[in-house]
């Protein structure tokens, strides 16, 4: 019985969230990573778009509140998703016209596209909060838990309750769709296949008659498919905040790099190293040594690897070490 | 011009914050525009500045010694001890998996070892007088000698980064140095026992005097009253003219502050761009520039690119912890909480590419222009906001909403900056001059 309440404890605490937590990275860390394929530059506004995003959403979800529309028990805001991803677009595709197709056109270095994107990251920053301000936003609604921790350990006769809310497995399940079935485009249409095309050898690509401006154009929209929902995500499993979103861009970036850059699968899987990572090596063990071993042995401290306080440095260690070692990450594979 | 429309206070704070801005952009210029090595990490070297002031300027909490410093010192040693080890194996033996491992495994149980031997040194340190101190404190030094400390740790930090990251292409650098940053900051704001974490260090030493012992100094109450002299000679009734002298006297003295520290900044920057010029237009900027330009072309010459970079990696960190010291002493307050990279990194790499990298006379202008923006796009845009709609009346909720976003508005400002400057003008207002004598 101990061990079970052990494994409860383990998956309510750790394996949940962390898969939860990975799915959101996962899926910024895809957009990362087709950016940095095909446009080739880090862009540093990543998490201002994915902000955009979110915040197109919140306000459409408004909206049909207002209008008393919603969905009964799962969130309005699956409604607005898709308004919020056509407006993402736009403004991904409005911002392109304007400033990075001239540097495209110049064939400029990364280190200028990168400082482009700064400056895209602060305009986008000044629009979001202009908009919706910079205040913490809950745009949730519907039901908040699947399975309750009491219901559990009344229906099952354990200590430890199991909670699962239902944000986390929306995250995971859409995450599942939708990466599935990028990878399926990618690796299956004509249009997919290009992509990579281009994104392995840009000369060769255009000699066989590959059209650059409508690669760009299905880059731009297969991200803001991917900004958006990864943030509507994030935010209603969470909550809403500009400036979380701009510091989630590290871990981000973590996990795109640890999953060997320009390759969608590395990043998916990296998404799921660094929460993984992050959540374990900051959980306190305690009590799951206490159900685990005999009582004799109960350690007294609270087992604890690392303060919770530096659960985002552990991620960005992770990234030094790569870095250093591996700079083309763990998974390498074929470049996209 | 500030001066005259708000008020002489407010002109000169945000001056004396130009200069330290000035200083910054000196550091990151001579890294990327020199170098063409790019650096996210400004951030962790202002911090370490900062640490630097309160370690240096802050008495020693004697308590706090007693109470955990030996454990402390301890966990130092063995730290040090740690570090000869790996470098010891690194030297003695051949590279192997064997040896990796190995290495791997005497930092874990060496971290796990000192969290250990710590633990109850900290929770000792951290119960002495919460409140107030609940650290070791400093050395009790005046705060200008921080400023050479700053440098010091900061160009340590760079040391660490730069072996460890510059062999890196530009963009995962940029990436590496910016997480890195974020590591510093994290520690400083966790480690309560070395400056308080986030419950901050206030009321540090100043290099300047303070105002309420100005106020009741004869000399500088005669010296107010010398500069108002026609002022207060206007004033016919005896009391008046004394309570208006002592308004002037309070105003007097915070501006007088001010001055000082405007005066030591100065002095600073004025030393650094002689010091940076020279260093443009000697045979070792021109070699700079070479590894720049053509890193195998210079390598080929006989130049050693690695140690070059990693010098000028150290020399530019060091400035920026030279500008997080004054900082911090200008401030008299050191706040962990208060470092994002949004203000202490992109602002300043605004402020390298405005004013124009490579120059040292551009990074000091952008320094002032963008600080100057930066502070003063509220005004402005409320001022625009109000003009653009007069028309409309105050319960308007779009203008009720826009006049309470003001704030926000310098993002705009300073990214629409940057993207008109990299477009049109991308080698900044005051491009690179290179006179060949």
């Amino acid at each position: 019985m101990d061990f079970v309440n052990a494994i409860i404890l383990l998956l309510n605490y750790i394996f949940i969230p962390a898969l939860t937590y990975g799915s959101q990275l996962a899926l910024g860390a895809i957009f990362v990573t087709l950016i940095y394929g095909i446009l080739r530059f880090a862009n540093f506004a990543t998490g201002d778009m994915m902000s955009f995003g979110t915040m197109a959403t919140i306000l459409f979800t408004w909206y049909f509140q207002s209008l008393g529309v919603s969905l009964g028990v799962l969130p309005t805001a699956l409604l607005a998703i898709p308004f919020g991803i056509i407006f993402m677009i736009l403004y991904m595709l409005l911002i392109d016209k304007f400033v990075f197709k001239y540097y495209r056109h110049q064939k400029s270095p990364p280190v200028q596209f990168a400082m482009v994107s700064i400056g895209v990251m602060f305009v986008t920053q000044a629009v979001v909060r202009i908009i919706i301000g910079p205040g913490d936003r809950r745009f949730f609604d519907g039901e908040k838990f699947i399975i309750k921790a009491r219901e559990f350990k009344e229906m099952t006769g354990l200590n430890e309750g199991l909670a699962l809310k239902s944000t986390q497995v929306l995250t995971i399940f859409v995450t599942i769709v939708l990466v599935s079935l990028l990878f399926w485009f990618l690796n299956r249409t004509k249009t997919g296949k290009s992509m990579k095309a281009y994104s392995d050898n840009e000369d060769l690509a255009l000699l066989s008659g590959i059209d650059p401006k409508k690669i760009v154009l299905v880059t731009w929209v297969i991200a803001g498919i991917l900004a958006t929902i990864g943030g509507a995500l994030y935010g209603l499993d969470k909550s809403f905040k500009p400036f979380t979103y701009f510091n989630n861009m590290l871990p981000i970036f973590a996990a795109a790099i640890v999953g060997g850059i320009g390759n969608p699968f590395g990043a998916f899987l990296g998404g799921y190293v660094i929460a993984f990572s992050e959540i374990l090596l900051t959980y306190a063990y305690k009590k799951f040594f206490m159900y685990v071993l005999p009582e004799s042995m109960e350690p007294n401290s609270l087992v604890q690897l690392l303060s919770t306080d530096y659960k985002f440095a552990v991620s960005f260690s992770i990234l030094v070490i790569v870095l250093i070692y591996r700079p083309s990450g763990i998974f390498k594979g074929k470049v996209l | 011009m500030v001066g005259i429309f708000q008020s002489w206070n407010i002109a000169l704070s945000i001056f004396n914050l130009c200069l330290i801005s000035a200083v910054m952009t000196m550091g990151a210029n001579i890294q990327w525009g020199y170098a063409g090595l790019i650096n996210f990490g400004i951030m962790g070297y202002t911090a370490l500045g900062g640490l630097a002031a309160v370690l240096i300027s802050v008495d020693p909490v004697q308590e706090a010694w007693r109470a955990g410093g030996f454990d402390i010192l301890m966990s130092l040693w063995l730290i040090v001890v740690m570090v000869l080890v790996i470098r010891f194996i690194l030297k003695r033996f051949e590279k192997s998996k064997i040896r990796t491992y190995s290495i791997a495994a005497i930092i874990v149980s060496g971290i796990l070892l000192i969290r250990f031997s710590a633990e109850p040194g900290i929770e000792a340190i951290e119960a002495v007088d919460p409140a107030k101190t609940g650290f070791l404190g400093g050395f009790g030094l005046p705060i200008i000698f921080s400023w050479i400390v700053g440098a010091l740790f900061a160009g340590g930090l760079a040391f660490i980064v730069g072996k460890v990251a510059l062999g890196l292409r530009a963009d995962y650098l940029a990436i590496a140095t910016l997480l890195i940053s974020e590591i510093v900051i994290a520690i400083i704001k966790h480690e309560d026992w070395l400056t308080r974490g986030v419950k901050n260090v206030i009321g540090l030493k100043r290099p300047a005097p303070y105002e309420v012992d100005l106020q009741t100094t004869d000399w500088f109450i005669k010296l107010v009253e010398k500069f108002n002299a026609g002022k207060l000679s206007v004033i016919e009734n005896l009391a008046d003219r004394q309570a208006a002298l002592n308004q002037l006297v309070i105003e007097g003295s915070s501006v007088f502050v001010k001055l000082c520290y405007s005066g030591l900044f100065l002095v600073v920057v004025i030393i650094l761009l002689i010091l940076t010029q020279k260093a443009l237009y000697s045979p070792w900027g021109r070699m700079m520039r070479a590894i720049r330009d053509n890193e195998e072309a210079a390598n080929a010459m006989g130049k050693n690119v690695v140690k070059q970079h990693l010098l000028i990696f150290i020399l530019g960190s060091a400035i920026v912890g030279v500008a997080g010291a004054m900082l911090v002493t200008q401030d008299g307050l050191f706040t962990p909480g208060s470092y994002r990279p949004m203000r202490y990194t992109f602002l300043i790499w605004v402020m390298v590419i405005v004013g124009g990298s490579g120059n040292n006379f551009g990074a000091i202008l952008g320094g002032f222009v963008v600080w100057f923006l930066w502070i003063e796009a509220a005004p402005i845009s409320l001022f625009l906001i109000n003009f653009f709609t007069a028309g409309i009346p105050e319960t308007n909720a779009l203008k009720a909403h826009l006049i309470e976003s003001v704030p926000y508005f310098r993002f705009l400002l300073m990214g629409l900056g940057l993207l008109f400057i990299m477009r049109y003008r991308p080698k900044g207002i005051l491009p690179e001059k290179i006179e060949i004598k």
